[in-house]
């Protein structure tokens, strides 16, 4: 209350470092433009401009964050509510990669005569006239764009923020552009608007949950800031229910959005319904995101409790890992696989999470927690939004044809599409020479580093147990016969062709030579506060 | 002077295997002729190679480059005398079996060119894997060695091959995944001590302590358990073997497997010496139950293809015993095993494989007499048979002789017991040999056509060396012997010193 009544003579502005922010402020700043030319325009012209705007604006943010790593400037900026440090540049650089590939996919009209896969009306009843008046008219919603820009920026932010309510802030920012998305399928509307309300429902349970966790940290340490939570632990003032309750409420939040177990169950229903672009989008980014978001709370401001919480997080990376590579083998659906497929890629990541291998934690030269689970983000995200890209072009009449079984034979049929697919599938299985290989061997290697050896034995065999899954579906495509109603491989159009020989290349580069890469993440160092 | 043999070799096949998959399908002939090209070049390089190692040693061609520096990996490669004698038999073999599998691949899933394209594919990472000086490189090519592997069989073999493909690819994923742990385990190790590096140079001087080194050293056994493979994690084998066409088996168990048994010499001593040590008993009493076990199984077959995959399980039963037994006598005798062994099997399934083609059948029952209608064939698989029951003037005998003899010296029983595996061995060859071959001629193969020169063309290699190795293995024992040393060094064991000591003369 004291804040209020001082004189305005004490008031200063506060000191917004637009130089170091500026990679956010384009993003949200096209966004707002999105919005503004979504008013303004003519519909004819709406999509290419978008378009332009999006992509303009992504790459734009990715070659000011790239000039900020170069200059090596760590800062928190916005009066100590966003950090901008190594990690964070990381994880924007590669969260504007991998979203410029999905807007590309979003963009993408040549393979379903001409429409892209999001509903022409979201507001029109599915089935009704009023959708088929639509489709006729080739209406589209072209506000996917700035959406997608406004759950970047999102992400972006959540990312670097230090702060638990930019924190918090940011999540829902990321958050309600993506329950809209996932409800816009054009095909199958139901499920997509199934999906749509369960996300939307069980992330804001979510939500509701983390904010909680904040309100305890914050009546624990009396501050908001990462930093200060950190000197609230170790000068260990408040009390420590508060504390524990606090902590378990802000990790159920966060791990709700990486999808660990058992906080995955919105996983497999939203990836299905969602559009399969927005999958993609999703499985990547979201993931990326919210584990930065996930890393940085826990190491920067939980840091000093971690025996408290480490061992919650143990048995929550074995569940995830096991639950999420079982669970898998009983799925019919691509999308699905792919969802449980994603959760135990969740659970690998844990287990360098959990591994707590930090630079300065007496252990020298190896490889840290925060590379390891960076370099796995990079290596884990191209192949994912190359293998969501894939299964846009296998279709039958009613759209895509995700069902597993009408997959069988797909190697006849399209020999390098299957291929491709099947190396995807074999990077995610960590077979070497490829990304998701030295991927796995990173986040392992750092695990152990930690001392979380045990973790490393289960998540290997949970590796057997997902191999297992992957080579299900190679062997269905490359050694099972053609059935006479087979679906058709959609000739791809420029966006998702670029979008799949993008994800390749960096599956295959990653695989051979991720020197570069894994130095660029230990150059990102630690989270700073 | 080094001018990247070893790179040379090991890209080589994989150049040719690309170029095998250029060629036009139309031109399935022209593809296969690519193919062959490619690998007789290759052994004829390989050839160079070993006249070099053989007269200067193996510093000329190590190759040390740093590959990924965070993770400590190199591309490291270079030979040792166990390395050069498994790279010798890659480029051997693989010539062999593309001339022994020229019309093998017709009615495959994929082309003819894709399974010959393969074969080389397989070769390139072979001779990586046994010239790979760096544990993380080596893990790599281990690894993606399963792949060329896994299509060949599910690609070209029999009715059940999608299921020994699968049945293969994930119990070697087991293994390979285990030892990841290990391997990543390894480098832990490695960073604590400073400067993380998968060397094997420098993973040696590595000071680990004792329960870590039993762990870690588990998880490479385990894997190299696997693939060697020995009871009981030899399921696999069977399967694979009886559904791969006859050159793939012939790839399988005459190389693939090998990678086991080198890994243990190279990798299970040469890294963990005494951790070697404490599992001997252990690990002595598997081999044993290979030996015997493998050699039962055999005897009970009524497919002659798995009746081969069983008796190389009671071989490698041999080839461990001898690399555990940790004598001088029974590590160059198991070496020396390896390379025996790659050729008898290979001439035991390449002459089934014809024997089979003709006929239509694996099934022992549906044959008979067929030495009165194909006297050559009949006679090929008979010296073949004879050589993989180690009939002494043929190459395995040495080998055999050697492995028990260095058993002895150290483990008494077991070698005593082990002795054993050579009586059946003789049971279920012969026992093979009189069901197919001798008696009447059975319905069907009146008209069986005798050996062609293709066929005999292929064979008549594997017959030269099995002769000139079992009558002068000199010069191949020459070769393993420093590198048999420098293990035995690095364990830490000295041969026993006999029981009857030499006298010297009374003072």
């Amino acid at each position: 209350m004291s804040a209020m009544l001082l004189p305005l003579a004490d008031f200063t502005a506060p000191k917004i470092e637009y130089n170091e922010l500026a990679p956010l402020l384009v993003v949200f700043g096209a966004a707002c433009v999105g919005v503004l030319v979504e008013a303004f325009l003519p519909r004819p012209l709406r999509h290419l401009v978008q378009l332009a705007i999006t992509v303009v604006a992504v790459v734009v943010s990715g070659v000011l964050t790239g000039i900020l790593m170069n200059d090596n400037k760590e800062l928190l900026a916005a009066q100590g509510a966003i950090s901008v440090d190594g990690p964070a540049l990381f994880t924007w650089l590669i969260l504007l990669a991998l979203s410029l590939i999905s807007v590309l996919l979003f963009a993408e009209r040549s393979i379903d005569g001409g429409l892209s896969a999001f509903a022409g009306q979201a507001a029109a009843v599915p089935g009704s006239d009023a959708e088929r008046e639509g489709t006729a008219a080739r209406i589209e919603h072209t506000e996917i764009f700035p959406l997608t820009l406004f759950a970047v920026g999102g992400m972006m932010l959540f990312a670097a923020s230090n702060d638990l309510l930019v924190l918090f802030v940011a999540l829902e920012v990321f958050s309600l552009p993506l329950y809209l998305l996932c409800g816009l399928a054009r095909r199958r509307r139901l499920i997509s608007q199934e999906a749509a309300m369960k996300y939307f429902l069980l992330g804001a349970f979510s939500s509701a949950f983390l904010l909680f966790g904040i309100a305890l940290l914050y009546g624990y340490a009396g501050t908001m800031s990462l930093g200060g939570i950190a000197d609230a632990l170790s000068s260990d003032t408040g009390s420590d229910t508060i504390l524990l309750a606090g902590t378990g409420l802000l990790g159920v939040g966060l791990l709700f959005k990486v999808g660990g177990v058992p906080f995955h169950s919105w996983t497999p229903d939203v990836y299905q319904g969602a559009p399969t672009p927005v999958t993609g989008f999703m499985a990547a980014c979201t993931k990326i995101a919210a584990f930065v978001g996930l890393m940085r709370v826990f190491y920067v401001a939980l840091g000093g409790s971690r025996w408290d919480w480490a061992p919650m997080m143990w048995i929550i990376a074995i569940l995830t890992m096991v639950v999420g590579s079982i669970v898998a083998i009983t799925q019919t659906d691509v999308k699905r696989m792919l969802a449980y497929s994603s959760i135990a890629h969740a659970g690998f990541l844990l287990t360098a999470f959990v591994g707590l291998a930090q630079a300065g934690s007496g252990v020298h030269n190896g490889i840290t927690s925060t590379q390891a689970v960076l370099f796995y983000l990079v290596s884990y995200g191209f192949p994912t939004i190359g293998a969501f890209a894939v299964v846009t072009l296998v279709r039958d009449a009613g759209g895509e044809a995700t069902h597993l079984s009408r997959w069988a034979g797909l190697g006849k049929k399209s020999p390098l599409l299957a291929g491709i697919f099947a190396f995807f599938l074999l990077s995610f299985a960590g077979i070497p020479l490829t990304a998701g290989f030295t991927g796995k061997w990173a986040v392992f290697s750092a695990a152990w580093t930690g001392g979380a050896w045990p973790l490393v034995v289960v998540a290997v065999l949970s590796s057997l147990v997902a191999a297992f899954f992957y080579v299900r579906v190679i062997v269905l495509m490359f050694f099972s016969d053609l059935p006479a109603d087979a679906p058709d491989v959609a000739l791809p159009g420029w966006q998702t062709t670029s979008a799949v020989a993008l994800g390749l290349a960096a599956t295959v580069v990653l695989g051979l030579v991720p020197g570069p890469v894994l130095d660029l993440a230990a150059r990102a160092g630690e989270f700073i506060r | 002077m080094n001018i990247g043999w070893l790179t040379l070799l090991l890209l080589l096949p994989f150049v040719g295997a690309i170029a095998t998959m250029l060629v036009p399908k139309a031109k399935a002939l022209t593809a296969k002729q690519v193919a062959l090209g490619f690998s007789l070049v290759t052994l004829v390089l390989t050839a160079i190679v070993a006249i070099g190692y053989h007269r200067n040693g193996g510093e000329d061609y190590a190759e040390t480059h740093t590959w990924i520096k965070a993770f400590g990996a190199h591309y490291a490669l270079g030979l040792d005398g166990v390395g050069i004698v498994l790279v010798v038999l890659t480029a051997l073999l693989t010539p062999i079996v593309l001339i022994a599998s020229w019309n093998d691949a017709q009615h495959g899933r994929w082309s003819e060119k894709s399974f010959f394209a393969w074969i080389l594919g397989l070769e390139a990472l072979s001779i990586g894997v046994f010239s790979a000086t760096d544990v993380f490189l080596f893990y790599v090519l281990f690894e993606a060695t399963l792949i060329p592997m896994y299509f060949l069989i599910g690609g070209f073999g029999g009715p059940q091959r999608s299921y020994a493909a699968v049945k293969f690819l994930l119990y070697s994923l087991l293994g390979g995944l285990l030892m990841l742990a290990s391997v990543v385990g390894l480098y832990v190790i490695s960073a604590k001590a400073g400067e993380p590096s998968y060397l094997l140079s420098d993973l040696m001087k590595l000071d680990i302590s004792q329960n870590t080194e039993r762990w870690l050293f588990l998880g490479f056994f385990f894997a190299f358990a696997v693939k060697a493979p020995m009871v009981p994690f030899h399921t696999w084998l069977p399967d694979a073997a009886g559904e791969a066409t006859p050159g793939t088996s012939v790839l399988l168990v005459g190389i693939l497997d090998k990678i086991g048994t080198f890994g243990m010499i190279r990798f299970c001593l040469g890294l963990f010496p005494n951790a070697s040590e404490w599992a001997t008993p252990v690990v002595l009493v598997l081999a044993l139950i290979s030996v015997l076990y493998g050699a039962l199984l055999a005897i009970g077959q009524t497919d002659i293809k798995r009746l081969i995959a069983y008796t190389s399980i009671s071989h490698f039963g041999f080839i461990v015993m001898g690399i555990f037994a940790l004598t001088s006598q029974g590590l160059t005798g198991s070496t020396l095993y390896m390379f025996n062994h790659g050729l008898s099997t290979a001439a035991l399934f390449l002459v089934a494989g014809y024997l089979i083609s003709r006929r239509g059948s694996a099934r022992i029952a549906d044959y008979g007499g067929v030495e009165k209608v194909a006297p050559v064939l009949a006679g090929t698989f008979l010296f073949a048979g004879l050589s993989s029951l180690a009939l002494p003037g043929l190459s395995p005998f040495i080998s055999e002789f050697m492995v028990l003899a260095g058993t002895f010296s150290r483990h008494k029983v077991i070698a005593v017991i082990a002795v054993l595996g050579i009586v059946l061995a003789a049971l279920y060859i012969l026992l093979m040999y009189q069901r197919t071959m001798t008696g009447p001629v059975r319905d069907g193969i009146e008209k069986l056509k005798d050996l062609n020169a293709r066929e005999v063309l292929a064979i008549a290699p594997l017959v030269v060396l099995i002769i000139g190795l079992g009558i002068f293995p000199k010069p191949v024992v020459d070769i393993i012997k420093p590198a048999v040393d420098e293990t035995m060094q690095r364990v830490g064991v000295t041969d026993k010193a006999p029981q009857i000591p030499v006298t010297e003369g009374q003072k």
